[in-house]
């Protein structure tokens, strides 16, 4: 099934490539009202028309895209990354520094992060823009999103650990950061990679969650998150079908993410 | 053959007495925390309290005048210190015990009992530290204030006369209808209540309905899908969006009641100890800046766009469903970005086409923050947003949790503006005192002043007490005409919309009358009946 995988990578570089260039692409300034225009079905201004406010989706969907993609990324890097360094740590070294690790990570996963988030959101200077405001969305969701993948991580290292790779490792003389580094880091790659491609669609429905509550990104930005929020509405969709143009490319995007990083275990 | 003739004759019986079971049937969006009348504190509680309880004097929701109900008539003394009841005879609790003046004055010593917490507890003891009842006789009670009390007879719509010595309040009520039964978050089941005095102009006994079932549903959309199939006999408080879809479809029962007593507003923080600049906070406290944000808000496109013309520009709290408070003289504010120009220019700002500075050069840039969850006040802040942007003001909006929201405009005074609605059951302003005068705790812009900072908040301070002192309706209403006029001039409060009452009533629902004023469709429940009830069981 390498032609499905292939499809999906293809429809995923589409997506960030669109989004990338969504400010040459976009027909109009996704925040711009055309209050005249608003809640119009799709026309050649508008190719998927406009919503309540008269905007126009396409150029919101299009920008949307890249603040959910990038911010999705970003913040999967820096939890996969922490996840990595405590299951590094954890796995690695025995006794109270993995009991320790093993601690911190129960602390992270008994979080309540929906409360972490309204009291951020609460802290926040209200003078912050839309922009910080939406990166400290994302840190946080970093934050908390590592605990799990640190476990697996964990696992990992603690079977290598006593491998015949590393115990040969140590008796050649290697030290512990070498063997971290150069030969249970690089062992690691299919894991790290499988546990950030796992979290880059979590986070874009965490965020997208969210939006739905109201506690996304702040509008005029848009996301998916904000734009699902018409959803709620189902009774509109019928009528309305081309609101669903967020939710369609979601699960575009949250499938082609499975079908990239697990397509084999699933299709062979 | 006699069993079968036995079962024929079942059968029929059990016909004949689905088809008495008149069933009204709506939605509550959470379960109640509570079935005591006294102790209601949120909506659904609420709606039981209303639906169960029976009450001295009721406001008609349509004429807004009182009318008599457990008592024929009432006189209030001593200028609102004292009032005056002659209870109706031959009235019975739901129990069959009998209804006295001992039960009124029960009522009243356990609303006005240390540590009850309820809306009606505290609507009485906002009325009056101490407040007693003494029972003249069987059909008889006197209710003395500790300070005179404006319109005193209006307290009585909400208190649900209990009866004394009862255990459990809920078990014997004097209202149209009884609690048979409740499953926690499915339903509420309230049947008729054999006992209930009231009798139709045409001799029937009241109520008409048989029971009422409320089912728990905290979607609105399955509300309307419900009502859609006919499982449910109204939607109150139909969203604009809604409202249009159910319009489209031809839907018949849809009707727009006309604005609600409910506002959309925002205020700036004019807190002299707010942690704000000292250049923001000269801003917020011209008066001119306040006006021209006031003339640069779009509030037909408020209207039209959010709540898609079925709401009403609003130039006070009170709206013209309030018939007697309402103040015809004050119209809401036209958009006018080139006035809003002129003002900030009167007030020193220079508007270089893009970006518009104060005196001292400062980007004039501002937050203002709402609930988050609410899409209505999202959608109206984005459109601000883009209506300021056009002055040259930058406006960062930022939807937060009600309850840090709470904390900020009541008691850390941070933040620079809000915009929140009011939800208004009180016709009678008197309520809103708390609001209006300065030393207020509710007196948005910069609540509990020791001495009213400006001079027309001494004003306003001046009406507020006067329209409380007397008891004439002509003086009061000429008082609280001119503070809304001042807060208005001031706009110290900027006024956007007074939304539209939206209800949805199935065709074979009779004698519904929908009002303005809340509880939209239930208020006459007594006199409501259904028709056509062997097409809703075949549905």
């Amino acid at each position: 099934m390498k032609v499905i995988r292939v499809l999906a990578l293809c429809i995923l570089v589409l997506v960030a490539a669109s989004s990338v260039a969504a400010d040459f692409l976009a027909p109009h300034d996704y925040a711009e009202q055309f209050r005249q225009h608003a809640n119009e079905a799709p026309s050649r201004s508008f190719p998927l028309g406009t919503d309540d406010l008269g905007r126009d989706r396409l150029s919101r969907l299009l920008q949307g895209t890249r603040i959910s993609l990038l911010c999705a990324t970003l913040a999967a890097s820096l939890a996969t990354s922490t996840a990595a360094a405590v299951g590094l740590i954890a796995g690695y070294f025995d006794g109270w520094v993995d009991e320790i690790a093993g601690v911190l990570t129960d602390l992270f996963l008994s979080l309540p992060w929906l409360f972490a988030l309204l009291s951020l959101r609460a802290l926040l200077p209200l003078d912050t823009s839309t922009e910080v405001s939406a990166g400290a969305t994302f840190l946080l969701l970093a934050a908390v999103g590592w605990a799990p993948s640190a476990r697996v991580i964990r696992a990992n290292v603690t079977s290598l650990r006593n491998s015949r790779l590393i115990v040969h490792a140590r008796a050649y003389g290697c030290g512990r950061a070498r063997v971290l580094w150069l030969h249970i880091l690089p062992n690691l790659r299919p894991v790290l990679l499988a546990q950030f491609w796992i979290l880059v669609p979590a986070f874009i429905l965490t965020e997208a969650n969210l939006g739905l509550l109201g506690l996304g990104i702040n509008e005029p930005m848009p996301s998916w998150g904000n734009m699902l929020t018409e959803l709620q509405n189902y009774q509109r969709i019928p009528e309305e079908p081309w609101i669903l143009a967020p939710a369609l490319l979601l699960v575009l995007v949250v499938g082609s993410l499975q079908f990239v990083v697990s397509g084999r275990n699933i299709w062979e | 053959m006699t069993r079968r003739i036995v079962l024929l004759v079942l059968a029929l019986v059990t016909v004949m007495h689905t088809e008495r079971a008149a069933e009204l049937r709506f939605a509550v969006h959470s379960d109640p925390k509570t079935f005591d009348p006294l102790l209601a504190t949120e909506e659904v509680s609420e709606t039981i309290r209303y639906l169960t309880g029976g009450v001295l004097i009721r406001l008609n929701r349509q004429t807004q005048e009182l009318e008599p109900e457990l008592a024929t008539s009432w006189k209030v003394l001593d200028g609102g210190k004292r009032i005056d009841f002659v209870l109706r005879k031959n009235v019975c609790f739901s129990d069959g015990a009998p209804f006295s003046a001992a039960d009124v004055v029960a009522t009243l010593r356990r609303i006005m009992a240390p540590g009850l917490t309820s809306g009606v507890a505290d609507l009485f003891r906002s009325a009056g530290e101490e407040i007693t009842a003494k029972a003249n006789g069987l059909n008889e009670v006197s209710i003395f204030f500790s300070t005179p009390v404006r319109s005193p007879e209006l307290l009585f719509d909400q208190l649900a006369i209990a009866r004394a010595h009862s255990a459990a309040p809920e078990t014997a009520v004097l209202g149209p209808f009884m609690l048979q039964s409740h499953k926690s978050g499915q339903y509420v089941l309230l049947q008729r209540n054999p006992h209930y005095w009231k009798i139709s102009p045409q001799g029937e006994r009241l109520p008409h309905l048989d029971s009422i079932r409320l089912d728990v549903l905290a979607n609105r959309e399955t509300e309307l899908f419900r009502f859609r199939r006919g499982e449910l006999d109204w939607v109150d408080k139909v969203e604009p969006e809604a409202f249009e879809r159910l319009k489209k479809g031809a839907h018949p029962g849809t009707l727009n009641v006309g604005p609600s007593l409910d506002s959309e507003f925002l205020w700036f923080n004019q807190n002299p100890n707010a942690p704000l600049p000292a250049y923001k906070k000269r801003w917020f406290q011209s008066r001119l800046f306040r006006r021209a944000i006031s003339a640069a808000m779009n509030r037909d496109d408020v209207v039209r766009l959010v709540y898609r013309g079925y709401a009403h520009g609003a130039a006070s709290f009170v709206s013209q469903a309030n018939k007697f408070w309402f103040d015809s003289r004050l119209t809401p504010p036209s958009y006018d970005p080139q006035l809003a120009l002129r003002l900030l220019h009167e007030d020193g700002f220079r508007f270089d086409g893009r970006i518009l500075r104060d005196r001292g050069g400062n980007a004039v840039e501002f937050s203002f923050i709402t609930n988050a969850g609410s899409k209505t006040r999202i959608q109206m802040g984005t459109i601000l947003q883009q209506d300021l942007m056009k002055i040259g003001i930058r406006l960062n909006f930022l939807p937060i949790e009600f309850q840090s929201l709470i904390e900020r405009i009541t008691r850390t005074a941070g933040y620079e503006a809000c915009l929140l609605g009011l939800t208004n059951f009180e016709i009678d302003p008197n309520n809103q005192m708390n609001v209006w005068l300065s030393s207020g705790t509710h007196h948005a812009w910069n609540p509990g002043q020791a001495k009213p900072a400006t001079a027309w908040e001494a004003e306003i301070d001046r009406l507020a007490q006067l329209q409380h002192a007397t008891s004439a309706p002509a003086v009061r209403k000429a008082a609280f005409d001119r503070i809304q006029e001042i807060v208005a001039e001031e706009a110290a409060i900027i006024f956007l919309v007074h939304p539209d009452v939206l209800v949805a009533v199935s065709p074979s629902l009779h004698n519904v009358k929908p009002s303005q004023l809340a509880p939209h469709l239930y208020w006459n429940i007594e006199h409501l009946s259904l028709s056509g009830l062997e097409q809703r069981r075949e549905n």
